[in-house]
């Protein structure tokens, strides 16, 4: 069977490549060594968030419950093995009356093995969240995020990828970090629920720590179908002067483009009531979403308007206690498909559990 | 996935294994490293600066996108750090002084 020995050139010459990529990054990783005192070793950590909120969209009520347990386990001084899933109950009324009930899904959003080889490169493999703007990847856990509801630009290219990535982050100067994440998602597999696609992106973006500036943007292109491309911009802004957070994204792709903008304000600098005006905050968002090329019916299938859309929210949180806060947001979405109020209300708590000894703080030592 | 773009995607890898290669053996690196292993033996007079330092770079990196939690032994901080230097793309100076506020 000689068909079996042969073998294209395109194919010798990826093989040779591949020969000398794999022994390169074998070469590029650094001894281990014993960087840390035994006392101090990092140990795994069961963490994430609870969260139970009341959503009145259109005068239709919609109670959604959700545990997103997070798993962190290092493995020596370079390893972290990470994981998040996600357990959400959105419970609704028949409308012809009844008790609540509703389906709870189920999905891993990331399972994921990071390597940090060295201070500017992080390797990751598995299972990733896609980081295509910064609210998919920093921003969506229930405890972090300053209002509920979802912006409509977060379908938007931020389907998880199943591949590797390569990120990190570094000083350009003494006024700049510079980060980065170049990632490619080779496999077209589905873990639960969710599925993943083929593509190919990377994220780049600033830190200017005396403003507490971040402006970045990110590009993606699928590798499969039309093989589109998307690209987005996000800026993130915290004066030190205010207690006054601003962010900011602007995603454009074949399904559709949009962008929101989103402040949060801490009473903290009130002189009354300080200690309930410190654990205040008041928060609000705008937001403009424009329909694709890919028609109503494939936008719903995606999360996204089947209309175009613009939408305003306000809202309150109240820090309880370190993790824990209370939310109550009120927004109206205006589009050509109908107007509707929005309300929502509910609490949020993020938990972190040692699973192992945590040993004794300095001070104690 | 055509040839050409398998071609593309394989030169990049190559360029970042090789830029990982070098960076990894560089004298800047190998500079980072060693700090990170004498982060642990702060000499009392650095302690206060490092301090002011690790709080000021607290703010400004953390306070991006949550609020300030609560201070956790040292074992706990150091996997969170870990977890946030990858989420976040933190650089490796930041972790270090942030670690070591997040620990007094």
């Amino acid at each position: 069977m000689p068909y079996l020995f042969q073998e294209t050139a395109s194919a010798r010459r990826r093989r040779t490549l591949l020969s000398v990529i794999l022994p390169l990054f074998f070469l590029s990783l650094p001894p281990w060594s014993p960087a840390q005192e035994q006392s101090d070793k990092p140990i795994p950590i069961l963490t994430g968030n609870i969260g139970t909120f009341s959503f009145v969209t259109g005068g239709q009520n919609l109670i959604d419950t959700q545990i997103n347990p997070v798993l962190l386990v290092p493995l020596g001084d370079r390893w972290l093995i990470e994981s998040r899933a996600e357990f959400e109950g959105q419970f609704q009324r028949p409308p012809a009356g009844g008790p609540y009930g509703g389906p709870v899904n189920k999905h891993v959003d990331y399972a994921q093995v990071d390597y940090i080889a060295n201070p500017y490169l992080t390797v990751t493999a598995g299972r990733f969240l896609t980081p295509f703007g910064i609210f998919n990847e920093r921003l969506y856990p229930v405890w972090i995020r300053f209002l509920q509801p979802d912006p409509l630009t977060l379908p938007i290219r931020t389907a998880p990828s199943d591949g590797a990535m390569f990120r990190g982050g570094f000083p350009v100067s003494t006024q700049a970090n510079m980060n980065y994440a170049l990632y490619i998602s080779a496999t077209s597999i589905s873990i639960g629920s969710v599925d993943a696609e083929r593509h190919v992106g990377g994220r780049m973006g600033f830190f200017f720590p005396g403003p507490r500036l971040e402006i970045g943007g990110s590009w993606q292109k699928t590798l499969q179908d039309d093989r589109k491309n998307a690209f987005g911009f996000h800026m993130s802004w915290q004066p030190s002067k205010l207690p006054l957070s601003v962010r900011s994204e602007y995603a454009h792709a074949f399904e559709g483009s949009g962008y929101w903008v989103e402040g949060a304000y801490r009473l903290s600098q009130f002189r009354f009531w300080q200690k309930a005006m410190r654990r205040t905050e008041f928060v609000a968002r705008g937001q403009q979403f424009f329909v694709g090329a890919i028609g109503s019916d494939a936008e719903d299938a995606l999360g996204l308007p089947g209309a175009n859309t613009r939408e305003a929210d306000f809202g309150v949180n109240y820090f309880l206690r370190d993790g824990m806060k209370g939310i109550f947001s009120y927004g109206r979405q205006f589009s050509p498909a109908g107007n509707f109020n929005q309300w929502s209300f509910g609490l949020a708590y993020r938990f972190l559990i040692p699973l192992g000894p945590t040993g004794a703080s300095r001070e104690a030592q | 996935m055509n040839s050409t773009f398998r071609w593309k995607a394989l030169a990049a890898l190559g360029t970042l294994a090789l830029t990982s290669f070098l960076f990894a053996g560089s004298p800047l690196a190998k500079r980072e490293a060693k700090e990170a292993e004498s982060a642990a033996f702060v000499h009392p007079s650095d302690a206060g600066s490092m301090r002011v330092e690790g709080e000021k770079r607290f703010h400004a990196n953390c306070g991006r996108c949550h609020a300030a939690p609560q201070k956790f032994p040292p074992r706990m901080m150091g996997t969170v750090l870990r977890h946030m230097r990858v989420r976040a793309t933190i650089t490796e100076e930041d972790r270090r002084m942030i670690l070591f506020y997040m620990t007094q």
